[in-house]
Order: C-alpha cells, then structure tokens, then sequence
C-alpha cells in the first residue's frame, strides 16, 4: 500500500518537474531570472564588500548565492501553486479525486517536484557560482549541506503556494503573490547582511525566518559551519513547513468538502 | 493624400483607444506593471541604500539615484505587457481580422505600441509619489519633464521589443523573453552604482550599452543639475533603440502578412 502510495506521489512529481521544464513560463522565474539578478548584482553592487562591517567573504558572488538559491526556491514554490492552480481550473485535479489515490498524495506529488525544483535550483547556482570564481569554504560536504537545506526550503514553502493554490482555485491569484515573493526577500539578509540594511527593513530582516535560513545556506560557503545558524536554519525551516503543512491540509479539506 | 494619412492617424488613435479600454475594464491589469517597480525600488534602495557610503557615489541618497531605473524598469514591464497582449490577440485570432483591414502595416505597429508609452506614465507618476515621500529630492519641473518623455521614449522601445517577439514567436509563451530583455537591457547599465563603481563584465557592458544614456540622462535631475551634455546621448540613444527595433519589428510583421 505505501509503495504504491509513494508511486503515485513519484509520478506526480515527475509530471510536476516536467510541466515545469516544458512552459518557459515557469521555468523563467526560477532560472533565468534569478541568474540574471544574480550576475547583475553581483557586479553591480560588488564593491559592497568594501564596506566597514560587510563579513569578510571572498567575492560579493560568495556572498550573494545563498540569496539566488532562495529566490529561486520560492518562486518555484510559487510555480509550483499557479502549476496546481492551473490542475484544479482544468479539471485534471478532479479526476485524480475520483482515482483510488490518497487525498494527501496529491499534495505530497506536487511538493515533491518542488522539492526536486529546489535541488536543481541549488545544483545550478552552485555550479554557476563556481564556473564564474565563487569558493565553497567548506567545500563538497559544504555543498551538500547547501543542497539538502535548499530542498527542505523548497518544500516548506511550496506548502505554502499549494495552500493558496487549494483555496481559491485559481492560478492568476497565485501569480499576483510573485511580487510578494519580493517583498519577503527584500525583507530579508538576502542580498546584503543584516545589520547594513537601512531601516526599517533592517529591524524586519533581523527576525525574518527566511534571514535565518538565508544565513545557514550561505554559511558553508563563506565559512565554517556554525552550529548555531545551522540550527536557526532548520528550527525556520520546520516552522515554515509546520504553518505550510497546516494551511495545506485545511485547504485541502475545504476543497473537498466544497467540491471545487 | 491628407486623406489617407488621417485614415492612418485614425487607425492609429482606434488602437490607442482600445488598449486604454483594456485599461479602464480590467484595471488589476495594470497592478503588476506598478507593483513590480515600486517593490523593487523601495526593496533595492533599503538594501543597496549604504552603497552610497563608497567613494564614488555623486548622491547621499540611493532613492535619488535608482528612482530613474524604477521609473525606466516600469516602462519596460509596461512594454513587455504590450508585446504580451499582441501575443494573445494572434493566438485568438483578432490580430487577423487587423491584418484584413485596409490600414498600412506601419500604422497598425504604430497603434500597438503607441499606447505602451501613455501606460508606462502610471507606474512612473506611482513610483514618483513613493519616491517624494521617501524623501528623494524634487528634480525640478524641467528634469521631470525630461525623465518622464524618457520614460515614455523607453515604453515605446520595450514595446517594439514585444511586438517583434509577439510577431516572431506569435504566443504568449515568448512572455518572459519579452520581460527578460527589457530587464537585462534597463539593468546592465549604472542602474546600480556609478560606472567607475561597477566591476567585471557589468563595467564594459554598461560602457557601451545605449541604455545606460537614457539612464544617466533621466537621473540628471535627481542627483544634480540638467545639461545639454547630459541629455542629448539619451535622447539619442532612445532614438536609435526605436529605429532599430521598429525596422525589426516591421521585417516581422510582413512576414507575418505573406506567408
């Protein structure tokens, strides 16, 4: 039973990664335009790290991974609802509800092709990275911690976008989330330490969950790891997911008990 | 001959009209050519805001020198949104029945795009009041007048760039390329810091993107005072954009005529 469970979470996963490689418009925002903000700011605004108190890293590029990846994650969660939203309005989430299929399979399929969007996300950013001169203090056990904790982000945060996605059944209200996905990244130590962002945004981004997560993605590759981000990273990410996971589950009830 | 031409004219200002139509039904539809600007501009500038700690910087305040970018960034989503609507009347057929219609292949590109450079006005005046009441200093009535005609000039550029893509590719599918390019085009240029400021690759982009005249022509007002010398490369540059991307846009548009 649970392997044919888990069969049917594989294969909707599968279709999930294809859709996604197949529409230029899912997968712009989750490679092209991150790389393009990546080189762009990374040149643009690379004499940052002659700022007094910028962390002492190698290259503004060092720096700035860690923030791609995550830009890149959430905006394939995001994707990754408008994909489920598009399901649901075409009807093909209705017939996986008449198939002999648990409820929560569905689910659990379209987060794992995010979560496998999340691991490309951090395979290609780390392979650009070094390609253009980025260094990994921690080196190859530094690079898989990067990948495992970028997948679990992908996964909390798809979630959140499959919640959304169930509630209102509608792909062009997911979309109009994209710049929100900005907002909580700009909010954040994405793109620039913490404690050089301007107010208010800095007193924001100093308890902002995805800082923290930000914080232990970037720490292998512009230091040791440290104990401490890394723990602040997975407490951020479990509680993301365990609000995801909530808000997923009482949207898939609705959906159900309103049949759509 | 008169006759014709105010035809043409005619036909111009009937496209104009509808998209504005567009605009005035569905107004959420103009909510991420605003949206997407402003966020960037107010997210940008509280992160990037200490670059202006570095020598170089001509301003104390980075609002005053990235509120041109937004402005120009706004304009370029504004385009992209035109190239993208054109898209989806190929798709449905409604560009078809334009095709049929007794009106020269020129003036009906002209009424595609002409509109792009009236709706780029609204994220640009959105953005202006964010940036007043951030604190970006008041450029004067004359450098107003200037960025925002550039502003228009780059609408109407990104514009060009969607419909060439539109006519080229004939879906909506070609969006993010649409997006893409205005982003690429708008950023790599001093969008972030001032040139002697940017490094690697942006550095000799940036020197020779036409772009970046537009930019640096538009900022004048914002961080100091309006020259001729300033201003001229923009209006220039602007002016080349819209040669170059018109005559592609027009190759397209027969080839989507005759075969």
């Amino acid at each position: 039973m649970i392997a044919a469970n888990l069969r049917v979470v594989a294969a909707l996963a599968a279709r999930s990664v294809k859709q996604t490689f197949r529409r230029p418009q899912l997968l712009a925002p989750i490679v092209v335009f991150p790389s393009i903000l990546l080189a762009i700011q990374t040149a643009g605004a690379g004499r940052a790290v002659d700022l007094p108190q910028f962390p002492a890293v190698h290259g503004f590029l060092d720096f700035m991974l860690a923030g791609a990846m995550v830009q890149s994650t959430l905006l394939a969660s995001n994707s990754g609802g408008i994909a489920l939203a598009v399901d649901l309005e075409m009807g093909f989430t209705d017939r996986l509800l008449v198939a002999p299929v648990p409820r929560a399979a569905i689910v659990a399929g379209r987060l794992a092709g995010t979560a496998a969007l999340g691991t490309f996300s951090a395979l290609w950013f780390l392979a650009v990275g070094l390609l253009f001169g980025a260094h990994i203090v921690e080196g190859v056990g530094g690079a898989l911690l990067v990948v495992a904790l970028v997948t679990l982000t992908a996964i909390a945060f798809g979630g959140i976008g499959a919640a959304i996605a169930l509630r209102t059944g509608s792909a062009s209200v997911v979309q109009g989330l994209f710049p929100l996905v900005f907002v909580i990244l700009f909010l954040s130590s994405a793109f620039f330490p913490a404690n050089l962002i301007l107010e208010p945004a800095k007193s924001v981004a100093q308890v902002n969950p995805l800082s923290f997560i930000v914080e232990g993605i970037r720490d292998p590759i512009i230091s040791t790891v440290s104990a401490e981000a890394l723990w602040k990273a997975l407490a951020a990410i479990c509680g993301v997911a365990a609000l995801s996971t909530w808000l997923s589950a009482r949207a898939l009830r609705y959906r159900l008990r309103t049949g759509g | 001959m008169a006759v014709a031409q105010a035809m043409n004219l005619g036909a111009i200002g009937a496209l104009v009209r509808r998209a504005a139509n567009e605009l005035l039904r569905v107004p959420g539809a103009a909510i991420p050519g605003v949206l997407a600007p402003t966020i960037f501009f107010c997210g940008l500038t509280a992160v990037f805001g200490h670059l202006t700690l570095l020598p170089g910087f001509t301003t104390n305040t980075y609002q005053s020198f990235l509120i041109p970018v937004s402005m120009l960034q706004g304009a370029g989503f504004t385009g992209a949104a035109t190239g993208v609507n054109l898209a989806r009347d190929i798709e449905q057929g409604w560009f078809d029945r334009l095709l049929a219609a007794p009106v020269p292949r020129w003036a009906l590109l002209a009424g595609i795009v002409s509109s792009a450079s009236l709706r780029a006005l609204i994220p640009a005046i959105v953005l202006l009041g964010v940036a007043f009441g951030l604190g970006v200093q008041w450029p004067g009535i004359g450098a107003l007048v200037l960025a925002l005609a550039l502003v228009m000039g780059m609408a109407l550029v990104a514009a060009l760039w969607g419909a060439m893509l539109a006519l080229r590719f004939r879906t909506q599918s070609a969006a993010p390329l649409m997006q893409a390019g205005m982003l690429v085009l708008i950023l790599t240029t001093t969008a972030y810091a001032p040139l002697a400021l940017l490094t690697g690759w942006l550095h000799f982009a940036a020197t020779y993107n036409p772009a970046r005249f537009v930019v640096e022509a538009a900022r004048q007002g914002f961080v100091g005072g309006v020259t001729w010398s300033g201003t001229w490369p923009g209006i220039l540059a602007v002016a080349g954009m819209l040669g170059v991307l018109g005559a592609l846009a027009m190759r397209e548009l027969h080839r989507i005529t005759y075969e």
